[in-house]
């Protein structure tokens, strides 16, 4: 799967769960979940959940408490694809 | 299992304890009681002459029985003795069908839809003493305990 179509699905996923639609705006691999879009740490776990079931891979707890810019959840769904 | 463990480590107390008894709690569902006492804080102002129970009351108990003390069962293992759980409430959505008025005995069912990464998210429905539906929907909270705190610190 290429970057740019990760990409594009991770922020339709996060979208409903965006506080600041600002940070959508620019949406690059930079977007901090928290600082940037503002979605609160139970959100956040509906965004994992999401992305596990759009791209049928499972994140472990460590997976989950690195995954803070939407560049470390694109690495993190790319390892786990190429694993899988 | 000791319900009665669970009861003591739920972190409420008067006048904001809404959990009588646990009647069945599993890997997957929970089961509790609570009857409303008639002299409840809130029936002087909910509404003026007509005390009727308060629909973030119903919530409260839903998830004080649905969400809370089933979270302290799945996480027992975690829960040492001495420790405390750390918890806040992140959704809720609930439809109500009946009013509860004072002294009325409630029964509340919930089901887990998933918990991870420290996420309960319960299937909750509350009925009468018929066993008519009161209220029903989808409450979910973030709880862990204390022991954990540094491993999932960052989430």
């Amino acid at each position: 799967m290429k970057e740019k179509e990760i990409l594009d699905s991770l922020k339709k996923i996060v979208t409903p769960y965006v506080q600041r639609k600002e940070g959508l705006e620019n949406f690059n691999e930079e977007t901090d979940f928290i600082k940037d879009l503002e979605v609160n740490s139970a959100n956040l776990v509906d965004v994992i959940l999401d992305v596990e079931d759009e791209f049928d891979i499972e994140i472990d707890n460590d997976s989950m408490s690195g995954m803070l810019t939407v560049g470390d959840a694109k690495n993190i769904i790319e390892r786990k694809l190429a694993s899988a | 299992m000791n319900y009665k463990n669970i009861l003591e480590k739920l972190p409420y107390t008067k006048p904001f304890l809404f959990v009588d008894e646990l009647l069945k709690i599993n890997e997957k569902s929970a089961e509790g009681r609570y009857t409303f006492p008639v002299d409840s804080f809130f029936y002087k102002g909910h509404f003026k002459n007509n005390p009727v129970t308060p629909g973030v009351i119903l919530t409260e108990c839903m998830a004080q029985i649905g969400v809370v003390s089933l979270g302290i069962f799945l996480l027992q293992d975690q829960v040492n003795e001495s420790k405390e759980i750390e918890l806040a409430l992140s959704s809720s959505e609930v439809d109500f069908y009946l009013p509860v008025f004072p002294g009325e005995t409630v029964k509340v069912v919930s089901e887990k839809l998933f918990f991870r990464f420290n996420k309960l998210k319960c299937e909750v429905r509350m009925y009468d003493k018929a066993e008519k539906l009161i209220c029903r929907g989808k409450i979910a909270g973030m709880i862990k305990s204390k022991l954990t705190e540094d491993v999932s610190k960052q989430i």
